[in-house]
């Protein structure tokens, strides 16, 4: 079998080297929450003493929340995750701009699906939406923003750190701007809470969606921060919890768990950064050795925990199926893992062609991740794209001539 | 559940039949990058019996699998059974794939047939 021998005692320990998709919960997190499952499961609405003791849990989450991010208590809600956090900024700052007979949005071409579903159904209730391209290395520029705005433009959302290729946008000139105009900014920062410093105030974010099991908390929980003025528009209708933005019974095991990780994450964050972005660039360098492969997003501008590469002549489901064989989880913008019959719209817009954006591979390392490991990982990968071209038709061509390598 | 089977798995870890034949007397390719898989079939033929039958991939792990499987199906076999090959009979020989992978196993049928017109229009220039 294709699996190096010499390897086997590390294969057989797994190597999760995908992060972005999702993290493993912190000891902290899952202490944090096992009282409110086990004793406190009392519904925060309730009356008596015990249903209050889970409402001051939900409160004392809030503050915690509002601390990490530079926030006040009243300006958090409690959601489901980043989906509807998103979901809820832009329809509720649509909702305003509508009233103001504002109906003009910006945004860009690498948003997560959350929001370009989102502001789709915008365009089709009316709504116009600039799609502002990123540069090739993923990042967008503010001048294009500036150049965007129209008089009637009521939002600009644009996120803190992409998902595939972990690039980091200009976001306090970004907010600079928008106050300048006076419109309302959103930034989906799902991959960047708990990872990057955030102060709202100080980066005049008006708006902001975060997911817990992004940062080590659990999944199916988040929340969006609303500066105070900001009127939301409710997306779950029912009863009256989060002051009436956001009905159904609350996840209290959940929400206090979500305070607890992150709260870990922010007082862990320069440690953990350092010893990322060494390990980061350790994992780029060696995999820039495999021939005709590059680099997808800024070199330095980009999250510590994201290598994000395209393999010219290789396909990327293969790739991934093999390197699990090996015992490296990772991702890949590949039509084939989608189950689409396109590529990543992250890797098209920075300019990557179809064929080489089939061929691409998402390696996101945690705090966990070891020097050995990255090692073992670059080794792994370079023996996979390896044997995959030496039975690909397109590699062939191109290392006979026959057709012109573009990386 | 697994997304493929352990058969699908077999012939994805150690694909039979990879390689060029050189001299080939049918050549078939088809799909493209842009959709994200390529086969090419190479076919020798001898006396209208298909006595080899390689191929090369780019794709994802059923459509490398399909190309293995398929061309262990028409290997020994004459022309006339080649074409009656279709993408049901590689996928149920592979246990099964998933709908949404159904069409990696199309392109393996229609590689071979494309390889063996290509084996056809050849011998139409030569006689
Ligand atoms: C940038 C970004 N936005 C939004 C989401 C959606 O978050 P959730 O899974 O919590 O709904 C994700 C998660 O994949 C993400 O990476
Ligand atoms: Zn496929």
């Amino acid at each position: 079998m294709f699996v190096s021998q010499e390897y086997k005692e590390v294969w057989i320990l797994k190597i999760y080297a995908d992060n972005a998709a999702t993290t493993a919960m912190s000891k902290t997190a899952v202490e944090a929450m096992m009282p409110y499952i086990n004793d406190c499961y009392y519904n925060p609405s309730s009356l008596y003493s015990c249903g209050q003791a889970a409402r001051d849990a939900i409160e004392a989450a809030r503050e915690t929340i509002a601390r990490c991010i530079g926030a006040s208590e009243r300006e958090i809600v409690f959601t489901s995750g980043g989906s509807e956090a998103d979901n809820q900024a832009i329809i509720s700052a649509a909702n305003i701009g509508k009233k103001n007979g504002k109906m003009h949005i910006i945004s860009d071409n690498i948003e997560h699906h959350a929001v370009l579903h989102t502001l789709k159904k915008l365009e089709k209730e009316g709504f116009a939406v600039t799609y502002i391209p990123v540069k090739e290395n993923g990042i967008i520029s503010t001048n294009d923003i500036e150049n965007a705005f129209r008089s009637d433009t009521c939002l600009v959302t644009v996120m803190y750190a992409n998902n595939e290729i972990g690039t980091l946008q200009p976001i306090k000139e970004i907010g600079d701007i928008c106050k300048r105009h006076g419109v309302i900014f959103h930034t989906d920062a799902v991959q960047a809470v708990g990872r990057m410093p955030i102060d709202v105030k100080a980066q005049n974010i008006n708006m902001l969606s975060a997911s817990a099991h992004k940062f080590h908390g659990p999944k199916g929980v988040g929340f969006l921060y609303a500066q105070k003025g900001i009127k939301l528009s409710s997306i779950i209708e029912g009863g009256a919890q989060e002051r009436g933005f956001r009905a159904g019974t609350e996840n209290v095991a959940g929400i206090v768990s979500m305070a607890a990780a992150l709260e870990e994450e922010i007082s862990l964050m320069d440690t953990n950064a350092k010893k990322l972005i060494k390990l980061r660039d350790r994992l780029i360098a060696g995999l820039s050795e495999i021939p005709h492969c590059a680099l997808n997003g800024d070199k330095q501008n980009r999250l510590p925990s994201n290598v994000n590469f395209c393999f010219e002549g290789i396909e990327g489901e293969s790739l991934l199926l093999l390197l699990d064989d090996k015992g490296i989880m990772a991702s890949s913008g590949s039509a084939c893992t989608s189950g689409s019959l396109d590529p990543s719209h992250v890797l098209l817009a920075i300019g990557r062609p179809h064929d080489v954006a089939h061929g691409s591979l998402r390696l996101s390392i945690g705090e966990d991740t070891t020097e050995e490991q990255v090692d073992y990982i670059i080794k792994s990968v370079k023996e996979t794209v390896e044997h995959l071209r030496r039975f690909s038709p397109v590699w062939r061509d191109l290392s006979a001539g026959k057709a012109e390598f573009i990386l | 559940m697994p997304l493929y089977s352990e058969k699908v798995m077999d012939h994805f870890r150690n694909p039979r039949n990879v390689g060029v034949i050189e001299n080939a007397d049918g050549i078939g390719e088809i799909g493209n990058a842009k959709c994200g898989d390529i086969m090419r079939v190479y076919l020798k033929i001898d006396n209208d019996i298909i006595t080899d039958a390689k191929f090369e991939t780019f794709g994802c792990g059923s459509a490398i699998a399909s190309s293995s499987m398929a061309t262990e199906m028409i290997k020994g076999k004459p022309i006339s059974e080649a074409l009656e090959l279709t993408n049901k009979a590689v996928s149920e020989a592979l246990d099964g794939l998933p709908d949404y992978k159904m069409h990696c196993s199309v392109l393996a049928e229609q590689a071979i047939k494309g390889a063996i017109e290509d084996y056809y229009k050849k011998e139409k220039q030569n006689e």
